[in-house]
């Protein structure tokens, strides 16, 4: 039974901003890519499980790009690895998000000083929303980088920006 | 089971004193070093001896021993001319419960060493990860490709003790 289930006497309209209904479509069912990198990933993945169930905010593994709207960098990104990490977000679909989860995707982590492999933070190669600190982060850490994400998303516009000086169009 | 002198001795009997020699200073394990252009024979020779039968490598590594001369450039940094680079195996016989190392010295500007592929199967990706790392060339090894690090990698061999990394790879900026 639903959320709504029995709440009203009569009719059955909802009416909503588009850009509220769009925002609680995009945030309650974030698929992510089935996809990680090191320990980090092991965390991610007892994030997945019974216990912690991603599942409840709407989090689940695809196994492709083209279906997902979130990429979780869970753990060390390789030089190697970088080419490839950005060919699955260039394959994603927009909308798409971004998590960095632990020090290793945020900044080099243990090795940024003589890690010769390793890339100095994923954000050098793809936008991130949300980093999630940690070594690795604990599930209850990667959770809330979920909830952040999904605060941002909720106060998206679908409205153009407005820039400086003018609003919408020039003439 | 045999010590590592009597295996030394069996070795010596065979191929003569000209190119091993056994080191058994402690705390170290001894080790028994081979001329790196007859490894292939010493090891099939290890392996097929019946008072022997080394039948598995449980390791092989390089080393960069970083015994030559060292020269600074302007900016501070170290390269490492002349000396020697080393592989080393570790040889296990699960028949007969003993074990030996070997080690192998190679010239730092032109590291050649016999393969053991085709000795222990098991030794091929350990070579490879020796050449990525360190540069050694294995002759007559099958498929003496980078392991790890890309396969478009042109910045030298990470392991080496001289070794800088590039400001940019692909793109992507390398240092902190």
């Amino acid at each position: 039974m639903g959320l709504l289930d029995q709440e009203f006497t009569e009719g059955n309209i909802v009416i909503a901003k588009t850009e509220d209904l769009f925002n609680w479509a995009r945030l309650s069912s974030l698929w992510q890519v089935g996809f990680g990198l090191a320990c980090c990933a092991i965390e991610m993945m007892a994030t997945s499980a019974s216990h912690y169930d991603f599942d409840r905010f709407g989090v689940i593994p695809r196994p492709s790009p083209r279906q997902s709207d979130v990429i979780i960098i869970s753990g060390t990104v390789t030089l190697k690895m970088a080419i490839r990490v950005k060919r699955l977000y260039e394959q994603m679909p927009d909308p798409k998000y971004v998590i960095s989860m632990g020090s290793c995707a945020n900044c080099g982590g243990p090795y940024w000083e003589h890690g010769y492999h390793v890339l100095k933070g994923v954000d050098r190669v793809i936008p991130v929303d949300v980093y999630v600190p940690g070594c690795p982060p604990r599930p209850e850490a990667l959770l809330e980088g979920l909830l952040k994400l999904q605060e941002k998303i909720r106060n998206e516009s679908i409205v153009k920006p407005i820039r400086s000086g003018f609003v919408g169009k020039s003439a | 089971m045999k010590t590592a002198e009597e295996i030394f001795n069996l070795l010596k009997e065979k191929f003569g004193d000209s190119t091993i020699e056994l080191k058994s200073d402690k705390p170290v394990e001894p080790f028994i070093i081979v001329n790196p252009l007859e490894v292939d024979k010493i090891c099939s020779f290890l392996k097929d001896e019946k008072e022997l039968l080394f039948d598995s490598i449980m390791n092989l590594s390089g080393v960069d021993d970083s015994n030559g001369t060292k020269e600074k450039d302007d900016k501070g940094l170290e390269t490492i001319k002349g000396g020697t680079l080393s592989v080393y195996y570790h040889l296990e016989s699960t028949k007969l419960k003993h074990k030996i190392t070997l080690k192998t010295s190679t010239d730092r500007e032109k590291p050649e060493v016999v393969t053991v592929t085709e000795i222990w199967k098991g030794a091929d990706w350990h070579e490879r990860e020796a050449y990525d790392m360190y540069g050694i060339i294995f002759l007559n090894h099958p498929d003496l490709r980078r392991i790890l690090m890309p396969y478009d990698w042109e910045f030298g061999y990470p392991l080496r003790k001289d070794y800088k990394n590039p400001e940019f790879y692909q793109g992507m900026k390398v240092p902190y």
